[in-house]
């Protein structure tokens, strides 16, 4: 028999909002997060969008001393990792350090921060790098400043599978919740906002370069042309349910009340599968992932509620996703969403929201919608909750992400039983 | 029930000679492999030495078209993965693809391509608003490392689970743990796991200058690397891969395949101390490796070699040994302990997936690979270091451990097939 994983807290710091309620309701109500990029002057670059965090100051909740030291995609897993600690009414001293683990998705590390550091190497000499290069830069820096901040002992990881992260670390700290760890401290952040960060963005030629922010990113549309990126990602506390103290106040509780409502949700499937290579001539494995995901949870097509979609916004890479699903769920047959219209693509931050916004939908019984599309594609056969927000009892969200590269991953969660 | 998993193939790119069978008489021969750097010029550098892996991409059969569209860290992986399917005699059509995955690690990523496109769009350092129209197709595959799992993944037609493991300088281990519970756990039956990273660039050096970890010792960089020696002065920087394929244990045998070792026990834990910084106490990694053996089954006695981290910055030197004492006892005293890296200098990510292969030859061949420069041994260092000479041991348990910048301590248990039960 297995351990059952349930959510017992999660943080968020998205363009949508620097905390959960903050994003859910900015969310609801179909204000998006994306606008003009402030952290440079974007002018000379055909992208000159994204999805900032608006009015984050890493100060505001972290000591300076350790702001100093951490780029700010660090910042913001920091912040959400707290976040997620409170709202689950963890105290990490209080539990055995080693059964405590931390993963953590990257996808590109601290851009702004390495680009600021070989600025110094390359205009002024290798005295011109900072001590804290060596700790800031690197993919684990995330990781490695949770555990030390909360005193986690337990096994720590980093994994970079691009926008697929958010997702594949929850798989990992499963691995580890079903062999001794009790809790983990698991989500994903990115902050590539800087220029190098923005123009390396820029090779990949899937952004969009739409000026205006309310139609620049329309996934599943006829005018589908690409995404606008985003910074920001969310954290969970993750425990096994037989380990939960009936006394401590559990998160899920909802605004206004004060009460413990019990876990968010429980991670009940979850898999992964990596497309072959343009030219092969074999299919692309995004179906055989979500199929995976919900034989491993024991889940029917039929009993999802809802489908977070990964929503890339080219159209060959939609017509993919949207023939899985199709294939899965039949023509129109689960509503789909894609709240990232809101934030931009936020790479390994981006699964992790979507896993936030789900568990959030799941409490309150309302699908959040997908803004700019106003025209969807026929042709793709999707029910996508547009505009305004759909109210639905939801048992069962199914969240899909893509990395890439040819990464798939899927997770399904499912509320817990009164 | 947890399936056995094995070492059936492996493919090197290390310092000193690129293949397994180089490496592993590189190792044997205690032959060190560091040198001032040749990849620029490092003149102006507080610390202008590494080990530097002699490699071509063409020679090592990469097209054209992958040199140009890869990292050098990617050459490396693919490489190295080419060898290890062609060792481990599976055949292409022989696995479903959806049945295998890659678990490939990296501490640094692509930073050799990344720094040298940084270095042309900004100008060489003038241009803060980097100019985008310089950008190569590429650069979007240097700034995101899983890059690296995707070359290795579409090298060996993967398309099970594939991810980069990015956790510092435990990476290749942690790695090839993680490769090997896709396996255990039956998400896959071929795992192909490793790591790679080619951190000899400007940037990476500078930032290691920067607080003083690598050996300045320029006078003699043949001889810089001396972990557990008294007049060490900091680590050697190295680059390099490795790439181990991973099968179940009765598929291994049902195929006939050559088999290495069996991963027996696998465990990570973390300091929550420092990012650099190490308690001298050791407990964090001590605590790793009881757990890993616990998980093998092994008591502290069973255990016949350890191929320690041994990265020669005396925190280290002192920290490894003190956890060696504190999780095997008396034992530790009584088995022989070595460092590669004495050899082939660090390479971060990569060097523990290069230290499990490391391992796996070790308990082959029932030889210990020695540490080298090992003249005047740290007296706070008193443990059987093996110096200077790789040394004949019978063994049928090796330890592997690995300690890394964010806390990371991981600890690995290989064991000699003959000693399997069927």
């Amino acid at each position: 028999m297995r351990e059952r994983l349930v959510v017992t807290g999660l943080g968020v710091v998205a363009p949508t909002g620097s905390t959960a309620e903050e994003h859910w309701a900015a969310t609801l109500a179909g204000r998006s997060g994306l606008g003009p990029i402030t952290r440079f002057d974007p002018a000379s670059y055909p992208v000159r969008i994204a999805g900032e965090v608006k009015g984050f100051v890493a100060t505001d909740h972290i000591p300076s001393r350790l702001t100093t030291q951490t780029d700010h995609w660090t910042h913001m897993g920091l912040v959400a990792a707290a976040s997620a600690l409170a709202d689950a009414g963890v105290v990490p001293a209080e539990l055995p350090e080693y059964e405590m683990a931390v993963v953590t998705a990257s996808s590109s590390g601290g851009t702004e921060f390495g680009q600021r550091e070989m600025t110094g190497l390359w205009s002024r000499g290798p005295d011109h790098v900072g001590a804290y290069q060596s700790i800031a830069w690197f993919y684990a820096a995330t990781t490695g400043q949770v555990s030390i901040r909360h005193g986690m002992r337990g096994p720590c990881a980093a994994l970079a599978t691009e926008q697929a992260g958010g997702l594949d670390a929850v798989g990992q700290a499963r691995r580890m919740l079903r062999s001794g760890t009790r809790l983990a401290l698991v989500g994903g952040t990115d902050a590539s906002l800087c220029p190098y960060g923005l123009v390396a963005q820029l090779s990949n030629r899937m952004l969009s370069t739409v000026p205006d922010p309310s139609c620049a990113y329309t996934p599943f549309d006829v005018a589908a042309c690409g995404y606008v990126p985003g910074e920001g990602g969310a954290m969970f506390v993750v425990e096994r349910a037989d380990d939960l103290p009936a006394s401590r106040g559990r998160g899920g509780a909802g605004p206004g009340d004060g009460s413990a409502a019990g876990p968010y949700g429980e991670i009940a499937g979850y898999a992964a599968t990596f497309d072959p290579p343009p030219g092969r001539g074999r299919p692309p494995t995004l179906l055989r992932a979500v199929e995976l995901a919900l034989a491993d949870a024991g889940v029917r097509p039929d009993e999802v509620d809802v489908v977070f979609a990964d929503a890339m916004g080219t159209p060959e890479a939609d017509r993919v996703e949207a023939e899985a699903l199709r294939t899965l769920f039949g023509p129109r047959g689960v509503p789909v969403t894609a709240p990232k219209t809101m934030t931009g693509r936020m790479y390994a931050g981006g699964a992790a929201l979507d896993m936030a916004t789900a568990l959030l939908c799941m409490r309150d019984g309302v699908i959040p919608p997908t803004v700019a599309v106003t025209e969807p594609d026929e042709a793709h056969g999707l029910d996508l909750v547009l505009g305004r927000p759909r109210e639905l009892p939801i048992r069962t969200a199914l969240v899909v992400a893509r990395g890439n590269g040819g990464f798939n991953a899927a997770l399904v969660l499912r509320k817990i039983d009164d | 029930m947890s399936r056995r998993v094995v070492i059936t193939g492996m493919g090197l790119v290390t310092p000193g000679g690129i293949g397994t069978k180089a490496f592993w008489e590189q190792l044997t021969a205690g032959r060190t492999a560091t040198r001032l750097i040749r990849a620029f010029d490092a003149g102006a550098f507080r610390s202008p030495i590494a080990a530097e892996a002699d490699f071509d991409p063409i020679l090592a059969g990469l097209t054209a078209q992958q040199v140009r569209r890869m990292d050098r860290a990617a050459q490396f992986a693919v490489a190295s993965a080419r060898e290890a399917l062609a060792d481990s005699g599976l055949e292409s059509d022989g696995v479903e693809p959806g049945r295998v995955g890659v678990s490939l690690g990296s501490a640094v990523g692509c930073t050799v391509g990344l720094e040298e496109e940084y270095v042309v769009l900004s100008d060489g350092g003038r241009r803060w608003l980097v100019d985008h129209e310089y950008g190569v197709p590429h650069l979007y595959g240097y700034m995101v490392p899983s890059t690296l799992a995707c070359e290795v993944a579409w090298e060996c037609g993967a398309e099970g689970p594939v991810q980069l493991v990015s956790n510092g300088c435990t990476s290749g281990l942690d790695a090839v743990g993680y490769g090997a519970q896709l396996v255990a756990e039956g998400t896959v039956d071929v795992a192909v796991a490793g790591a790679t990273d080619a951190p000899v660039s400007p940037i990476t050096v500078a930032c290691f200058d920067a607080i003083k970890a690598t050996s300045p010792n320029v006078a003699d960089p043949e001889h810089a690397s001396r972990p557990f020696d008294r007049d060490r002065d900091g680590f050697v920087l190295g680059e390099g891969a490795a790439v181990l394929v991973l099968e179940e244990l009765g598929a291994a045998r049902a195929r006939g395949a050559h088999i290495y070792a069996e991963i027996a026990g696998y465990a990570a834990r973390s300091n929550a101390y420092h990012m650099t910084g190490l308690k001298p106490d050791g407990r964090e990694m001590a605590e790793a490796i009881r757990v890993a053996l616990d998980q093998a089954r092994l008591a502290p006695a069973d255990v016949d070699y350890i191929n320690a981290h041994g990265s020669g910055t005396k925190q280290n030197d002192r920290h490894e040994t003190a956890a060696f004492k504190r999780s095997l006892g008396a034992r530790a005293y009584e088995i022989p302990v070595s460092s590669i890296k004495s050899m082939i200098g660090h390479s971060l990510g990569a060097i523990g997936a290069i230290e499990v292969a490391a391992s796996a030859l070790a308990l082959e061949h029932q030889v210990v690979p020695p540490t080298a420069n090992l003249h005047t041994p740290d007296p706070e260092c008193d443990l059987d270091y093996v110096p200077l000479t790789a040394r004949d041991h019978a063994m049928d348990a090796v330890l592997s451990v690995g300690s890394g910048f964010g806390g990371f301590q991981t600890a690995m248990v290989l064991t000699r097939p003959r000693g399997l039960a069927a």
